[in-house]
Formats: C-alpha cells, structure tokens, sequence
C-alpha cells in the first residue's frame, strides 16, 4: 500500500492531463465552435492572429469556468458515477490548486481579450464567466429546478463574444443566437436528466424530473422547444440570413419539434428504455452544430 | 518525508511531465504575444 506522504504529493503532483479534465474539453468543443461561428458569421473580419486570440479566450474563459464549478461541486460530483472520475471528487488533485488555476486562467483570458482584442468582448467574457460560476454554480444550481434555464444563459455568451470580438459591438444576429442557445439548454439537459434521473436526485441536485416529476419536465421541454424553434428561425424573415439559414434552420428545428413533441407525449418511466429522450439528446447537439454552421455557410455564400 | 524508490520515480514523471507541457504553454505564449503585436502594428 502506498504511504500517506506520497499519496500527498501525487496530489499535489497532479498531471496536466487532471487540469485538462479540469476545464471540461467536452463542453469547450460547442463554446469554441459557436464563438467561432458567431466571429465569422460577423459582417467584419478581424486580423487572423486576433481572430485566433479571441477563440482562444473564448476558450480558456470557459475552461476557467469549468475549472471553478468542479471546484466548488467536487461534493456533488463525487456522488454521481457520470462525474466521480472528475480529478477532485477521484482524489488526483486538490480543491485550493483547482481554485487557483480557475481564478488564474479566468483572469488571463479576460486580460488578454481586453488587450489584444477589445474592451467589450472582454467584459462579455467575463460577465458570462461570473453567470457559470455565481449565478449558475453557486446560487441556482443547488436551489431550483429552474437552475439549468438560467445557467443556460452562460452557455450562450460565446457566439455573441465572437461577434462582439469581430465587431466591437452586439447587433440583433448574435442575440438571436444567444437566446437560441439559451432555449436550446433546457430541452437538451432535461432530456439527459430523463434518462440519467437517479443520478441527480442520489446527488441531492434539484433537477427538475426529480423534484417536479416526469410528466413536467416533459411538458416543459415542448414548451421551451417552441420558443427555441422561433429564434432559430427568426433571423431568416428579419433578413438578416438568407434562403440557405433559414430553409436549413426551418427543416432542422422540425425535426427538433417532432422529437421534443415524443419526449412531451411519452409517458416512459424506465431509463433504459428512453429511446426519443436519448435521440432528443443527442440530436440536441447536432442541431446547434448545423445551426451555427449553417449561419457562417450563409453568411460566405452570400 | 521518505518515499520508496517506485514511488520517488512516479513524483519524479509527473513533475517533468508538468514542466514539459508548462514550458510548451509559455513557449507558444510568446509566439502568440509577438504575433499580436505584429497585427496589432497592421
């Protein structure tokens, strides 16, 4: 068995693979892309070197957030199996090191957007930091069933710090796309939440099907569908995308709508056999992905 | 504190692997810092 002395420094040696996981590298591939998106959908470009610099702020900036909340959730993701792996709650790191590199990566992202890019994507950045990390983390999250509706907000700033990047300031595009993101994240953690139930409610986490029921949630993910479907769409008839947007965004959202509405209709209560909640779930993250891809083909077809 | 030799060698990878990527991270730092200041100049 290993002594207590070197268990200690193995903490305190944590691999740079442990503060990689720190910054969730699943979830930086959607802020990175839709920052990128929202950079290049902008009617200005901007130098290449400081187009790269923006997406890399974009990117540490929501590491650092991520770093902050497995800071401060390391109790709750110790007592679900999807995240006990995670460096604190396994015991590979320890909760002051992961503060520090949070604050620290937080603060240089912020710094250099300000420096190198501008002073509002800066702000932007960090305002959508302090959402993740106070609002969503440590107030709502623990609190309501409401947490992720709120919280989605954080996830929804990184278009609108692109175009912000590009343009120096926030037209009606990028807020489209935010409020998109925005009312994308409740269909798309609630239909996970289905289907992965029993893991928060073991965590004490007040996701909505474990304190309002299924049938709730169900009824609420097609009630955010709806509103969700018309910011996607929206930008075509305001004409600020073309045909390509807003016949892609069209199709796309249908097929979002028919499986929210099977998830809202279904009356399902054993996990495993989820099947539209699954497909709702991961059909979630392809259709931001086309969406704001489509946004970019639209806006260099045009 | 005393570590066994298996032990001292696994403390001894971790940190040469942390500083090898910590210097890989400040080495593009500086590339990109100069870059910066080349199109901020444009």
């Amino acid at each position: 068995m290993a002594s207590k002395a070197f268990q200690i420094d193995m903490i305190a040696t944590a691999e740079w693979r442990d503060f990689l996981a720190l910054t969730k590298p699943r979830v930086l591939t959607l802020v990175v892309f839709t920052g990128l998106c929202g950079l290049l959908a902008a009617p200005q470009a901007i130098h290449p070197v400081l187009a790269f610099t923006a997406v890399l702020c974009i990117a540490l900036g929501a590491g650092a957030a991520g770093a902050l909340n497995q800071w401060y959730e390391a109790d709750i993701d110790a007592m679900m199996a999807r995240t006990a792996g995670r460096p604190l709650p396994a015991g590979r790191m320890d909760r002051q090191t992961a503060l520090h590199f949070g604050v620290g990566l937080a603060c240089f992202s912020v710094l250099l957007m300000g420096l190198a890019v501008n002073l509002l994507a800066a702000a932007i950045l960090l305002v959508s930091i302090l959402f993740y990390v106070v609002v969503y983390t440590v107030w709502l999250k623990r609190r309501t069933p409401q947490n992720i509706v709120i919280g989605g907000a954080a996830g929804a700033f990184p278009a609108l710090i692109g175009w912000a990047a590009a343009t120096g300031r926030v037209d009606t595009l990028p807020v489209l796309l935010f409020f998109l993101v925005f009312l994308w994240t409740p269909p798309h953690f609630w239909a996970l939440a289905l289907f992965i139930n029993p893991d928060y409610a073991r965590a004490g986490v007040p996701m909505l099907p474990a304190v309002a029921g299924q049938r709730v949630t169900r009824l609420q993910i097609m009630l955010y569908t709806v509103p969700m479907v018309a910011a996607a769409v929206a930008p075509w008839p305001l004409g600020l995308t073309g045909a390509l947007y807003g016949i892609g965004a069209s199709l796309l959202s249908a097929v979002f709508l028919l499986i929210a509405v099977r998830v809202g209709l279904s009356r399902e209560t054993d996990p495993k056999k989820m099947k539209p909640e699954r497909q709702l779930f991961g059909y979630s993250i392809l259709y931001l992905f086309i969406i704001f891809g489509l946004v970019v083909a639209d806006k260099v077809l045009a | 504190m005393s570590f066994t030799p298996e032990e001292q060698k696994e403390i001894q990878r971790r940190q040469k692997s942390r500083a090898l990527v910590t210097a890989l991270i400040l080495g593009g730092m500086v590339i990109l810092f100069y870059a910066i200041s080349i199109a901020k100049m444009l």
